[in-house]
């Protein structure tokens, strides 16, 4: 079976600023997958890369099998970015919202779906309000259901708990995990609460400076570090010298 | 195709939300211009026989508007989503360039038909307007908020920042619009500024429109649908290459 993510050799400068130095990973159908490092690491970088955002310098990208410089509609069509700003188009309501966001995939009657999202992300009773007068938390969550409504089979979240409460955080989770156990999506993840990399992914890869560090199933990872705690390895994987890289 | 129609539908949706401000404020300036024009000069002599003051002024300030407004539609839309950040819905999405620039410049034309078309049954109270070539009429409309749309995208890519976009309009969009013949026949103006004029393509989609409308113009209407059809070409052209480029949108 062909990974849900493929990047090889992946490389993006900005002026004389190297982004990403050559990073290579796959992540396979189905699997939940934490993407960490220190701020500046260059994790939304390679997502603007997979997204299409960002045009790498060099380096091979496909998602569920698909190029996303050279077959771009299809690759597109295969993952659902929530991106780490809180944005949003001020004109419209939460509901026309997510049909204009279906429409540009294609996607005519799509409500049940976008009703099911908006219970699941406890938006039901906003689905008419403008988007200019919802809270920080409820425009995340908006953020969250646009990425969601054409089905990805991929689904990429740059850092999606900023500034969400706890409650609604468990139940954004309770709501990704439905979506990677029973549905099958493949979850790429990348957040600066360890906790819940931890909680929620199987396996995990640490960038620092543009470069992937260590990058495995996380009971393996906490093993090797004989430690149980995901916030300790990462410490001491930042810390330690960089010739003692994992794969 | 469903992508392009709700994109289209999107970019028509945003303008009619806010119609007092896209819609109406330009009617009203519009009507401003006629009123004090067409008084000022009521009873002058214009270069063609039977065609009074005001009703030379109409077309001119129709096309004016029509200019204005789809440029306006195109480069404020970008430019907003650019600075707001949510013009990466639409990054994001499998919309090729050809999907993304004719929908943004078809909103275009919507509005600037609108703009033109209530100025016009608007005048055509106070004036006897007539109608003399219709398909000129239609023609110059198409192909003049085509033109005026699609620099309207090249604008908004470029802008970073609303005063960017001030620029555009406050020392290129105003101009052209201004010094194209909407208020006067460049017969009446000194040779360097008739000259100078002839190198406006504004110029020529305000007479081409004017003969659709009156039957008269300063040039003939195939000079003016070369320079206004080239023109649209071009600008097209670079528009679709910039967009390709993902210079500005796509890091």
């Amino acid at each position: 079976m062909q990974p849900a993510i493929e990047i090889q050799h992946l490389r993006k400068s900005f002026g004389s600023m190297q982004a990403l130095k050559g990073v290579s990973l796959q992540v396979p159908q189905g699997d939940f997958f934490a993407l960490l490092g220190p701020n500046g690491a260059g994790k939304t970088t390679l997502i603007n890369a997979l997204a299409g955002l960002s045009r790498p310098d060099s380096g091979v990208l496909r998602l569920m099998g698909h190029d996303v410089l050279k077959d771009y509609r299809a690759a597109r069509r295969s993952v659902g970015v929530v991106p780490q700003e809180l944005v949003f188009d001020p004109f419209f309501t939460v509901r026309e919202t997510l049909r204009i966001q279906s429409g540009y995939f294609g996607l005519r009657h799509n409500d049940d779906w976008i009703d099911d999202i908006l219970f699941n992300l406890q938006l039901a009773d906003k689905a008419e309000a403008n988007m200019r007068t919802l809270s920080g938390g409820m425009k995340r969550r908006v953020l969250i259901a646009q990425a969601l409504v054409h089905r990805p089979p991929v689904i990429v979240l740059d850092e999606p708990t900023a500034g969400v409460d706890v409650e609604l955080r468990q139940s954004l989770w309770k709501f990704i995990q439905r979506l990677n156990q029973k549905e099958g999506h493949t979850i790429l993840l990348t957040t600066h609460y360890l906790d819940e990399a931890e909680a929620l992914c199987r396996r995990v890869a640490i960038l620092k400076q543009g470069q992937i560090v260590a990058m495995d199933e996380l009971h393996h990872l906490l093993q090797s570090y004989h430690s149980d705690s995901l916030e300790e390895v990462f410490v001491a994987i930042l810390h330690q010298d960089e010739s003692v890289r994992g794969p | 195709m469903q992508g392009f129609r709700t994109l289209l539908f999107k970019e028509i949706l945003r303008f009619w939300k806010v119609w007092f401000q896209t819609i109406l404020a330009p009617l009203i300036s519009t009507l401003l211009y006629l009123l004090v024009f067409a008084q000022v000069m009521a009873g002058r002599p214009t270069l063609y026989p039977g065609v009074t003051y005001g009703a030379f002024l109409i077309p001119g300030l129709v096309m004016m508007s029509m200019l204005q407004n789809a440029f306006a539609n195109t480069s404020s839309s970008l430019v907003q989503s650019k600075v707001t950040g949510n013009l990466v819905f639409i990054l994001l999405t499998p919309l090729s360039t050809w999907e993304f620039y004719w929908a943004y410049v078809l909103a275009a034309v919507v509005r600037g038909v609108l703009v033109g078309s209530v100025v016009w049954l608007t005048a055509w109270f106070f004036f006897e307007l007539p109608l003399a070539h219709g398909l000129w009429l239609a023609i110059f409309t198409l192909l003049a908020t085509i033109m005026a749309g699609s620099l309207g995208i090249l604008a908004g890519i470029w802008a970073e920042k609303f005063d960017q976009m001030a620029v555009w309009q406050n020392f290129v969009i105003l101009p052209l619009t201004f010094l194209s013949g909407a208020f006067y026949s460049i017969h009446a103006l000194p040779p360097f500024w008739a000259q100078m004029t002839r190198f406006n393509p504004f110029f020529y989609a305000i007479d081409g429109f004017r003969y659709g409308l009156l039957g008269v113009g300063d040039v003939s209407p195939w000079t003016s649908l070369f320079v206004v059809g080239t023109t649209g070409l071009a600008l097209s052209w670079l528009t679709l290459a910039v967009l390709r480029s993902g210079w500005r949108l796509r890091t």
